[in-house]
């Protein structure tokens, strides 16, 4: 296991927290949390195989979150001294007594052990940052001059993060913590006489280190050479024909289906309209749980911040709660939500499942996603027993566009292939594909999930919320599923043509 | 160590053949709401050192926050050392000659909680008649200064100070049935009136008693300005000219090149840009902390003007870098922080519009507005907040939310009428990009390809 690099160690961790938690604890607040993070991130981005940019940037400050007479306050710094640590706690206190007037609920959390002085690392093998620039860039230009002659044009990307968090409150938690993800991708692009359009690897990101890249967790090289021939493909292939079908979906598509119709559906701050300005509600309201009929009896949904390479995988969330694997929705059922510890005092469930997050320094936790995944079968089928049971559909895989509305109700995706299935076989390539339906109507459609060798932990790094707006990494693994009857959009005849 | 002081002790520690060196300073306080209370607040601060360095064509970019005097070699050595080491850049021209604008050696100022001291009660005063008369507020302040400073080893001494303000304010019904939404952009939360903006609110809510469901289909629409900004916002974005050169947007042209000089609309409809229009004051400079396929590093200090990329209903430029200007034989015209639209002289309020309106929908705002095609730029997204019908020139009541398929570049060649414009706050894209100067569009057949069930 790989240990927190002893130059985020030797920052005056300790010394600044007492600072700010005994200046707030003087200032007669409820409770002070002290937050001191170093976000590093790196992107390249290449076009056929040149470098075109690449930025090598972190994010260094402090945070003090009080409770002052039921209240919140706020401030973040960027000095790392005691003396600005109890200036922040301060302002903190100041912003609570500036917001007083227009707070009409009193802030108070759920209980949660102390933890005094524990640590936590992701699982990686090899640092992204200590890998030269050179070696990286070297490496997607090699895997781009392999494309270029079968393909016109390829883009190619990595974005790599390490993120280091100190965490102590005045209940006594003391928590040290540091974790890598990164996500390749590649995309190949071709023009055949007036078509144009690409195609992006499936590969996705994953919280671990370089030795992703090298053949640890995917087999890169593999699906680089199918990329040509898929794409030249589809570019032969025909629209398709709007209309109602059935679709077998991959998880590099259904990941981020899960994502958008539950994982965001279920967060319980949108559920009881803390989010109604910006992000928006959730039709799966809290006097629903229990007994909302969400999917079909073959869907069972966790959330989870223990999964290893889970992108919301921690060891202690930014309230200081413990990661936890609960249920979301039980033999299709609804049966939980992700929880802060101020939600989950609020509506009575004792304690946080410990999903507050803060993307930076110089913003507030909130509740934010965990890694939620739909559970494959026991013994259930591979993907192409799925494919078997289908007369006429479609086989989606990979993600591309994406929309769904403030409720979470209606959404449209898209993907990177979709093939037709013609009595229980695949029969080539289509085109111009969207599927739409109502979060509900689709996951009761879901008549079978695959097996576990079907499950594939997809993910995102840049999941949007909040505001200030905040961006979160979150994993969620599926298998293969069928649905009946969707509704399939020609985007084509969408746009008039 | 002020910025000032950062910027000249970056350039003289660099030992690269070119050096540029930018440093912003940030400050911003929030206030955060929902059900007619306070739910987050915050004031944050922050210090970002960004040194590129230039070696032969190769280019290295090393960023830290809250660089330490006793770091800044250490960062400067690392962008030297990355430049070195990096293959030569496509994008790589002579960096921009010594030019300085006034206040350079100014302090930064930043903002406060205290940005808020006449809005916080008048928004409290807000909630209580809003509590009073069943309606529950919700939305978001936000004030944000950033100062930018610029240096390079070639001479340049830019600064720009960037004010940024937003609030949100959203209203819904006690059951949250019915939903209305407004937002302003502001430098300085001087000029926001709540009060005013709550009546509005009160006001679309009334409309909402009345409702009428309608099936998917294509309607008559009026489009407020925030949904013309996000459409054109999303057009702006997509209309970077390598990627059009490439064969990969809708301003491609068939069989190669740009669609530059090709009419999009019938009607004399002119988006631009312009650092200086008043009221949406934006830099007057490029400034770019790393390339990409739209800017470039080596462009750094470049002088922004008014810029149309549509003008008279024809295409007239893309988003360009010096390197894909060449590329493209085109004017290098960089994107710029605000965005401008412009219809005929005369063109009427909103209020004129719906009341010569026979029968048509008013839409509040989109939202969740992603690209499906690229080379169509059809977007799909949500109506939300208040769709509106509109008979015999009145409001008659709200009909349910859908879901649009629509391009903006095909709209343009629809549109019907094009009203006043005013400055107008985006609903989507306000995280991004607030200074927007629009005009509402009347659109004979907007493509509402579905219902939503949202409210």
């Amino acid at each position: 296991m790989r240990q927190i690099d002893p130059d985020f160690l030797a920052l005056p961790l300790r010394r600044l927290a007492d600072a700010a938690l005994q200046r707030a604890r003087d200032l007669g607040v409820e409770h002070a949390a002290f937050r001191l993070e170093r976000v590093r991130a790196e992107t390249l981005r290449l076009f056929d195989a040149n470098l075109e940019g690449s930025i090598d940037a972190d994010d260094l400050g402090f945070a003090v979150r009080v409770i002052k007479d039921g209240t919140w306050g706020f401030a973040s710094g960027i000095e790392l001294t005691p003396e600005a640590a109890a200036r922040a706690a301060e302002e903190a206190v100041r912003v609570a007594a500036v917001s007083a007037p227009i707070n009409r609920e009193p802030i108070e959390l759920s209980p949660e052990p102390a933890y005094s002085d524990v640590t936590w690392v992701s699982a990686y093998d090899v640092d992204p940052f200590d890998v030269p620039l050179r070696d990286k860039v070297a490496l997607l230009s090699e895997w781009s001059s392999g494309m270029l002659g079968a393909v016109d044009h390829v883009s190619a990307s990595l974005m790599q993060v390490k993120e280091q968090k100190f965490y102590a409150d005045t209940a006594g938690t003391v928590t040290t913590q540091q974790r890598v993800r990164v996500h390749p991708a590649l995309t190949a692009m071709k023009t055949d006489g007036d078509r144009f359009d690409d195609m992006r690897t499936l590969a996705p990101p994953v919280g671990r280190g370089y030795e992703y890249l090298t053949g640890t967790g995917w087999d890169f090289p593999a699906e680089l050479a199918e990329l040509p021939d898929l794409l030249a493909e589809k570019l032969k292939a025909p629209s398709v024909d709007a209309g109602a079908y059935d679709l077998v979906v991959h998880p590099s598509n259904l990941w981020l289906t899960i994502h958008e119709s539950i994982g965001h559906a279920t967060e319980l701050d949108r559920a009881l309209g803390y989010e109604a300005a910006y992000a928006g509600t959730s039709f799966a309201t809290f006097d629903k749980l229990g007994s909302l009929h969400y999917g079909s009896p073959v869907m069972n949904i966790t959330g989870d911040r223990t999964q290893e390479h889970g992108l919301a995988t921690v060891g202690w969330d930014d309230e200081g709660v413990a990661g936890q694997s609960f249920d979301i929705v039980k033999d299709g059922t609804l049966v939980g939500y992700q929880l802060d510890r101020r939600m989950a005092l609020m509506k009575g469930f004792g304690r946080s499942n410990g999903c507050a997050f803060a993307d930076s320094p110089g913003h507030v936790p909130i509740q934010r996603m965990a890694n939620v995944s739909l559970r494959p079968a026991e013994d259930g089928p591979s993907t192409d027993e799925l494919i078997s049971r289908v007369e006429r559909g479609i086989y989606v895989l990979g993600d591309k566009s994406w929309s769904i509305d403030m409720q979470r109700y209606n959404f449209q995706f898209t993907g990177q292939r979709f093939y037709k299935i013609e009595n229980g076989r695949l029969a080539g390539q289509l085109r111009d594909v969207a599927y739409q339906a109502t979060t509900t109507d689709f996951w009761r459609s879901m008549e079978a999930v695959g097996g576990p060798g079907t499950y594939v932990l997809g993910g995102a790094f840049n999941c949007g919320k909040g505001q200030p707006g905040q961006v979160a990494p979150v994993s969620h693994g599926a298998p293969s599923a069928l649905f009946r009857g969707v509704r399939i959009l020609n985007t084509v005849q969408e746009g008039g043509k | 160590m002020t910025p000032q002081e950062t910027v000249e002790r970056a350039l003289a520690l660099s030992e690269a053949d070119d050096c540029i060196v930018i440093v912003d300073e940030g400050s911003t306080a929030n206030l955060r709401f929902a059900g007619n209370t306070l739910t987050t607040n915050g004031v944050a601060r922050s210090s970002q050192l960004t040194v590129i360095s230039v070696a032969g064509q190769g280019v290295g970019v090393v960023s830290r926050a809250a660089v330490r005097p006793d770091q800044l070699a250490g960062v400067v050595a690392a962008a030297d050392a990355a430049a070195r080491d990096a293959r030569p850049s496509d994008d790589a021209r002579p960096l921009i000659e010594g030019t300085s604008l006034d206040g350079w050696d100014r302090e930064v100022e930043p903002t406060s909680i205290e940005v808020f001291r006449d809005f916080a009660p008048a928004l409290g005063e807000s909630f209580a008649a809003a509590e009073a008369s069943g309606r529950r507020l919700y939305g978001f302040a936000e004030h944000i200064l950033t100062s930018t400073f610029v240096g390079s080893s070639t001479g340049l001494r830019l600064r720009h100070d960037q004010p940024t303000g937003r609030l949100e304010l959203n209203a819904k019904s006690t059951d949250m049935s019915r939903s209305a939404w407004t937002g302003v952009a502001t430098r300085d939360f001087t000029d926001v009136d709540v009060a005013a903006l709550d009546a509005t609110l009160a006001q679309r809510l009334e409309w909402s008693k009345r409702r009428v469901d309608l099936e998917a289909g294509r309607y008559e629409t009026i489009l407020p300005p925030t949904a013309v900004a996000d459409l054109m916002i999303y057009l702006y974005w997509t209309a970077g000219a390598r990627d059009a050169a490439d064969g990969r947007t809708v301003f491609s042209k068939t069989g190669g090149g740009t669609r530059v000089g090709e009419r999009l609309s019938p009607l004399p409809v002119r988006l631009y840009s312009d650092p200086a229009y008043p009221g949406i004051e934006c830099s007057p400079f490029q400034i770019a902390h790393a390339s990409s396929r739209e800017q470039s590093v080596f462009d750094n200090g470049m002088r922004l003007g008014a810029t149309d990329w549509i003008a008279d209903g024809t295409l007239r430029n893309l988003l360009q870098t010096r390197h894909s200007a060449e590329l493209t034989g085109l004017a290098a015209t960089p994107q710029i922080d605000n965005l401008i639209m412009t219809g005929p002289d005369g063109g009427r309020s909103l209020e004129e519009m719906i009341a010569s309106t026979e029968r048509g929908l008013l839409l509040t705002c989109l939202w969740y507005i992603r690209e499906v095609d690229p080379q169509t730029l059809l977007l799909t997204g949500l109506t939300r907040d208040g769709v509106y019908l509109v008979e015999k020139g009145e409001v008659v009541g709200e009909v349910n939310n859908f879901r649009f398929n629509e391009s903006p570049v095909d709209l343009l060649g629809r549109v019907t009428e094009v009203g006043a414009s005013a400055q107008t706050l985006p609903r989507e894209w306000n995280d991004y990009f607030t200074r927007t100067v629009m005009p509402a569009v009347r659109v004979p057949d907007f493509n509402m390809s579905t219902v939503s069930q949202a409210n």
